[in-house]
């Protein structure tokens, strides 16, 4: 198989276009029916697959660094007479489930920086419906802030996963529906048994749009609107933005990736996917100006960039490592400094922008189904946002003391003001609050700790790390932990950690990803849907799928 | 128990389906009527209403004697609700419901695709009324005025078909959807029709005669398969739907062949034998043969669009499902069930157009889509016999499948009439050639001269053999002059 590879830029584009003037941005999704990421299905009538996902990720990631002007983006249909149909039931049908799996999570998470953008920026995605918008495409409009939709006796929103495929919409739909729009739970349950949705006034009397607007003006009413969210907008910005540079990746083989602050290597014979971060070796920009000029090449946007690619890469790529461990190697007090730049000018947008998107990419990190261990060794720099990459780990390792033959200082973790906010989890906790939900008083005995270089021991004492060892049974310790991971089902040890990880209160966010992995991915194996007699199989054959009448 | 094959006239609505026996439909669609009404008024035939027309009006659905003649002011005309006799113990004629009785009603898991379908076939019928409402000022005859106003008042009456069946057997949701086929209008930037060539306009008379003839052909083919349709209402309405769309058949390609006629007959009379020596032939008042050309070009692939994807999920569901067959699906000889068959399916690929075979269900679209091409095919030889018999030298031809589509596979692609595959700025250059251009059209029009005179018509189209209903040539079928 191909790999897949989630960089791309706008003059590569087959599926978006993006027009941008002044402070309102038109978003505009044209799929390529000739496009799809593999072979065996066409994007018609502006379905998706992953690399129409792929290319959107990247296009809210640019709109937010690159073109810090806009506060309002307005997502809408090149083609006419469809929004968009959703999710390619072709490729749905012909990928193996690993696949549909990630892809689901994948545009979930691209749909949640959607919301984020508005909620977090100030910069708002407007919905713009004509024509039909389907299961997947509704579920992108209910990503949006606001959605407005055609009043032209035709054009509907709906989500028909459930009567014509047998499965969940995929992204969040339902949750949002209820959740989000706050749909009665009655109507809820009309429009996600009815194929052919609901248009009009009744689509805005069940809040399933914001607004009905007429199609012979409907170009200036939704830039009208846009324009009305941009002067409410809390984005105070008149700077430029930065360019995204491309990455500096190098394949190194097929089993090792060499990137500027990260690198990636494969063991293959043990599944263990190692993921090195490399901390800053030169000083933190001064000022924020100097930042700006630093641009994509600041140290501490290149490591988050090139994480969340190495996530993603790990994700789609290598579905058989199985354990990912996390090492940083560097001066955790010059990390902490690169971080502690950001937190004091986090008013600036661009310092901002960096740490909401150090919370996604951490976000990521929890979210990736593979056990995740942080091995906090001599010569490391766990600190601050790389600090939290350990607490997104289901366990951690730290080293005490200096080991024989090895020069590097001893292991030091910093805890860091960025720890106690700044990064939450889809929960809407810290890390540090999830992982003593139940001993509030060790996350002030952490928080009086705040900035200092701690030992193994200290870390230990305070609850930070799993487990630290010294040089005596350091090597043995770890290596029997992975030996041990390595022989456990690899599917009870993905639910089994998703289940620990995400303590404390719902949110729509768990809720999404919670309800994602327990029912539709269920679904996602189940012969009504996948078997060769099932609903997604025979999509497009024009035989119905034959059901199995037992409840589960 | 009520007479099915005569018309009840005892309720506002003429019918054969017993409606005054039923309390609950009756009142929906006198609620409906009103509205159905204003639009008459408003977007049917423009500056005609109060005029006495000689209409003919369905009377019974017995094949031999179902219309009665007489003269009517148009909004007065009793549109009723016919349905074809029920046939005893008829079955589902393909599917997977294959060989069981018909459905009587709704079957629930087909509500919504049955719906559907009734929906889109509806909005088709008042659009090209819409479409065509301000042919009336430039009629050519009175004859063909009549013809017009026959066509529009049945795709009036064939709206009402529709709309009876969505009150009839599809709830609350069946009137809202009733109540939106009032409310979109061809061409309109507000709320358009649902089919693109439904959008269209139809500018000139010629425009008229070719959309009766190939778009209202893509309708009877529609009707065709959906008068196979195991939801036995549906069969019968399309069944009867069927009956008088022959005559928009008729008045199409008599039409095209009268204004071919005149045309021929103009130029024999005029020693001309080039029938491209274009601005001679128009000099003499008619249409030249090149132009009919690009027109029957233009409206035939707007028209195959209409068949939709050549591979269609859609289609195939339908199908399957018992809901939607094939043109003359009892008279096939195959399984009725297309399990495992294959059909040959025309797709354009890396700049060249192949024949693959697909699994025949999915390709239901291809299939009626092919059956209507023969079936055009036929009156475009008869329109070539007409030039035949003049002697001018000059054929009238399909365009080849792939000519300007906008829906399906061929929609990307650029390739003439003859089916070559062009470069887009190649094609872009031959356009004028293969589709009317702004100076052909405005040609067409200088030509379009009202001809209200009895037993008279205008130069460029020829009279027809025999007058409607046997009337003589100088019959008046609208009465300008008395309103």
């Amino acid at each position: 198989m191909t790999t897949i590879d989630f960089q791309t830029e706008p003059s590569r584009y087959r599926h978006w276009r993006i027009q941008v003037d002044g402070d309102v941005a038109q978003l505009i999704m044209d799929v390529d029916e000739n496009g799809g990421l593999f072979e065996g299905y066409q994007l018609k009538l502006n379905s998706y697959d992953l690399g129409v996902d792929i290319e959107l990720a990247d296009a809210i990631q640019r709109l937010r660094f690159e073109h810090p002007e806009v506060k309002a983006v307005v997502l809408r249909s090149g083609k006419e007479r469809v929004f968009c149909a959703g999710a390619n039931i072709r490729m749905l049908a012909g990928a193996a489930h690993a696949h549909k799996v990630n892809f689901c999570k994948f545009t979930n998470e691209t749909r949640n920086t959607m919301e984020a953008a508005g909620a977090e920026s100030g910069q708002h995605y407007i919905c713009a419906v004509q024509g039909a918008c389907a299961g997947g495409g509704y579920e992108l409009a209910l990503a949006c802030d606001h959605i407005m939709l055609a009043d032209d006796g035709s054009s509907t929103v709906a989500l028909p996963e459930v009567p014509l495929l047998a499965v969940l919409p995929g992204t969040g739909g339902l949750t949002r529906v209820t959740d989000k729009r706050k749909v009665r739970r009655d109507r809820a349950d009309v429009f996600c048994a009815m194929e052919e949705g609901v248009k009009g006034q009744r689509a805005r009397d069940w809040r399933l749009v914001d607004e009905l607007v007429s199609n012979a003006t409907f170009d200036q009413s939704v830039l009208a609107r846009a324009k009305a969210f941009a002067a409410e907008s809390k984005r105070k910005v008149d700077a430029p933005g930065i360019a995204l540079t491309p990455l500096q990746r190098r394949f190194d083989g097929t089993d090792a990736i060499v990137y500027s602050t990260v690198s990636v290597s494969i063991d293959r014979a043990t599944g263990i996917a190692t993921v090195e971060i490399h901390g800053p070796t030169e000083p933190a920009p001064e000022t924020v100006e100097a930042l700006h000029g630093q641009g994509a090449e600041a140290w501490v946007l290149r490591c988050a960039r090139e994480l969340d690619d190495a996530l993603l890469h790990l994700r789609f790529n290598e579905l058989e490592a199985g354990v990912i461990v996390f090492k940083a190697s560097g001066d955790p007090k010059l990390a902490a400094a690169h971080e502690r730049m950001l937190l004091d000018n986090a008013d600036h947008w661009l310092a901002g922008e960096i740490l909401l998107y150090w919370k996604r990419v951490l976000k990521r990190v929890d979210l990736t189904s593979r056990s995740l261990v942080a091995l906090v060794e001599p010569g490391s720099c766990f600190a601050g946002m790389l600090a939290e990459i350990a607490f997104a780990c289901d366990r951690s390792y730290m080293a005490e003391g200096s080991f024989e033959g090895d020069n590097r200082p001893p292991a030091a973790l910093i805890l860091t003001a960025g720890n106690f906010g700044r990064y939450p989890m889809s929960n809407g906790l810290t890390r540090l609050q999830t992982r003593f939900l139940g001993e509030p008083d060790s996350l002030a005995a952490a928080q009086a700790q705040q900035d200092r270089a701690l030992t193994a021991d200290q870390a230990a004492e305070l609850g930070l790390v799993t487990f630290a060892f010294d040089d005596i049974d350091w090597e043995d310790e770890v290596r029997i932990f992975l030996e041990e991971r390595a022989s456990f089902s690899p599917d009870a040890l993905t639910g089994m950690e998703a289940n620990l990880r995400f303590a404390g209160p719902e949110t729509m966010e768990t809720r999404i990803f919670g309800r994602l992995t327990a029912w539709q991915n269920w679904i996602f194996q189940r012969p009504n849907a996948v078997g060769e007699a099932g609903a997604l199989r025979r999509y497009g054959t024009g035989v119905r799928g034959d059901y199995d009448r037992r409840r589960v | 128990m009520f007479d099915a094959t005569n018309v009840s006239y005892d309720t506002q609505i003429p019918n054969n389906v017993g409606l005054s026996g039923d309390r609950r439909v009756l009142k929906a669609l006198e609620r409906w009527h009103p509205g159905y009404i204003d639009w008459w008024k408003n977007l049917g035939p423009e500056g005609f209403q109060e005029h006495m027309v000689y209409l003919r009006t369905a009377v019974s659905v017995d094949p031999k004697g179902w219309a009665r003649f007489d003269y009517v002011k148009m909004p007065e005309y009793r549109w009723g609700i016919l349905l074809a006799p029920q046939v005893e113990g008829r079955t589902i004629p393909f599917g997977q419901h294959y060989g069981e009785p018909a459905w009587q009603e709704v079957p629930g898991e087909y509500r919504a695709m049955l719906r559907r379908l009734i929906v889109i076939q509806g909005d088709t019928e008042p659009a090209s009324v819409e479409q065509q409402r301000h042919l009336g000022a430039t009629a050519p005859s009175l004859y063909d005025l009549r013809n017009l106003f026959q066509v529009n008042v049945e795709e009036g009456r064939h709206l009402w078909a529709m709309v009876y069946l969505l009150h009839k057997y599809f709830g609350a949701d069946g009137r809202e959807e009733a109540d939106g086929l009032l409310q979109r209008c061809s061409g309109s930037a507000e709320a358009p029709r649902m089919l693109g060539a439904f959008n269209e306009a139809t500018p000139d008379w010629l425009s008229f005669f070719m959309f009766t003839f190939f778009t209202d052909r893509d309708g009877k083919m529609q009707l065709e398969s959906l008068a196979q349709s195991g939801f036995d209402p549906l069969s019968r309405t399309c069944r009867f739907m069927l009956t008088e769309e022959a005559h928009h058949m008729f008045v199409g390609e008599t039409g095209v062949g009268r204004t071919i006629q005149r045309t021929c007959e103009a130029m024999v009379e005029a020693g001309i034998d080039d029938p491209y020596a274009i601005e001679k032939v128009r000099a003499l008042g008619v249409i030249d043969l090149p132009t009919i050309q690009k027109k029957l070009n233009l409206h035939f692939s707007l028209s195959l669009d209409l068949f939709g994807a050549e591979v269609s999920t859609n289609a195939a569901n339908a199908f399957n499902a018992g809901i939607k067959g094939r043109y003359q699906e009892t008279r096939i000889d195959d399984d009725h069930k297309l399990t495992n068959a294959t059909y040959p399916v025309a797709e354009f690929k890396d700049g060249r157009i192949e024949i693959v075979d697909m699994p025949a269900l999915s390709a239901i679209n291809m299939r009626l889509r092919d059956d209507y091409v023969r079936d055009a095919a036929g009156g475009v030889k008869r329109w070539n016999a007409i030039i035949a018999k003049t002697g001018v030298n000059f054929e009238m031809t399909l365009p080849h499948e792939a000519f300007n589509r906008k829906i399906g596979t061929f929609a990307p692609a650029n390739v003439t009439p003859a089916g070559e595959v062009l470069g887009a700025d190649a094609w872009n250059a031959g356009r004028d050639q293969w589709l009317p251009s702004a100076a052909d059209g405005e040609f067409i029009a200088s030509l379009m001269k009202p001809e209200t005179e009895p037993g008279k018509y205008a130069g460029w189209i020829a009279p027809p053999k025999i007058g409607i209903d046997n009337k003589p040539g100088d019959f008046e079928y609208v009465k300008l002059h008395d309103a």
